[in-house]
């Protein structure tokens, strides 16, 4: 059961992605260009968030999920330089391209030889990090 | 600034961003964990643990939206703006960059800023920050995409 929610979400979060326009690399790049300014993706974001705010009110206090799985959210409220430095390495990554992975995955998926080679290197740069930069 | 509004998509993005935070929703309240794409691809870097079957679920998930999505209506364009060395550069700094920092545009972004988290908060303020800075100089500074 805990599969079949995992292929739900991950196809409704796939799809919301493509409706929003977050697949199209040209669309993300108008939301960050301040001089030619395309705010849809203000709009994207208001709209998970408001969802959001309302879903996440219902997992407080649970110890398991729906399909009996533990809960893992979160409670890490840790502001340092590898949050920050690290938000400031993707932002730059986002922009150039603008991917973010999720993104990446669904157009990778559809064959696009620029998002698959993309794609790769986000996965190497993450395995990258987990190896050498780790703090562990 | 000015505003490109025969670009703006109101309807079209609060729409999908509503299917999006819904995910979210599905994921945490189904499955107990956080719908970021940094932490589930992560983790299935790191080799077999517990909880590989639920993070496969949703990358397959991703991998087969676009093509239900092609059975109603083709795909918005992909293609980017700038070369192939500017690609890897960027795939390497967003892997490295969302590792580090535990999180993206899904898990901090929307999933952090709906359970108001300040740490995610931070991270996103980092990112939007740089993303502004980087578009500016590859376009208005360097003339590179656009």
């Amino acid at each position: 059961m805990a599969l079949v929610v995992s292929i739900l979400a991950g196809l409704v979060f796939g799809i919301g992605l493509i409706a929003a326009g977050m697949t199209n690399p040209l669309k993300v790049k108008g939301f960050l260009d301040l001089l030619n300014w395309d705010p849809s993706l203000a709009l994207v974001m208001a709209g998970a968030i408001a969802v959001g705010v309302v879903g996440f009110r219902l997992t407080r206090g649970r110890g398991t999920s729906l399909t009996g799985e533990p809960m893992q959210l979160p409670n890490n409220t840790t502001i340092d330089a590898r949050l920050i430095g690290g938000g400031v390495l993707f932002g730059i990554g986002w922009a150039i391209a603008g991917l973010c992975p999720g993104p990446a995955i669904v157009v990778a998926a559809t064959g696009s030889l620029p998002v698959i080679v993309f794609t790769i290197t986000m996965l190497a740069g993450m395995a990258l990090h987990d190896r050498l930069l780790s703090k562990r | 600034m000015t505003i490109d509004w025969s670009s703006f998509t109101p309807a079209a993005a609060l729409a999908g961003g509503v299917l999006i935070g819904l995910s979210a929703v599905i994921y945490a309240l189904g499955n107990g964990r956080i719908a970021g794409i940094a932490g589930i691809l992560g983790g299935l870097l790191h080799g077999a643990t517990a909880g590989d079957r639920i993070r496969w679920g949703f990358v397959i998930g991703l991998i087969v939206a676009p093509w239900l999505w092609l059975l109603v209506a083709p795909m918005p364009p992909t293609a980017t703006d700038v070369g192939m060395p500017l690609v890897i550069l960027a795939g390497l700094l967003v892997g490295i960059g969302v590792r580090m920092a535990n999180g993206c545009t899904s898990g901090h972004g929307v999933c952090g800023l709906s359970r108001f988290s300040l740490r995610s908060l931070a991270n996103v303020l980092a990112f939007m920050g740089a993303g502004f800075v980087t578009v500016f100089v590859l376009r208005h500074v360097l003339g590179i995409g656009g």
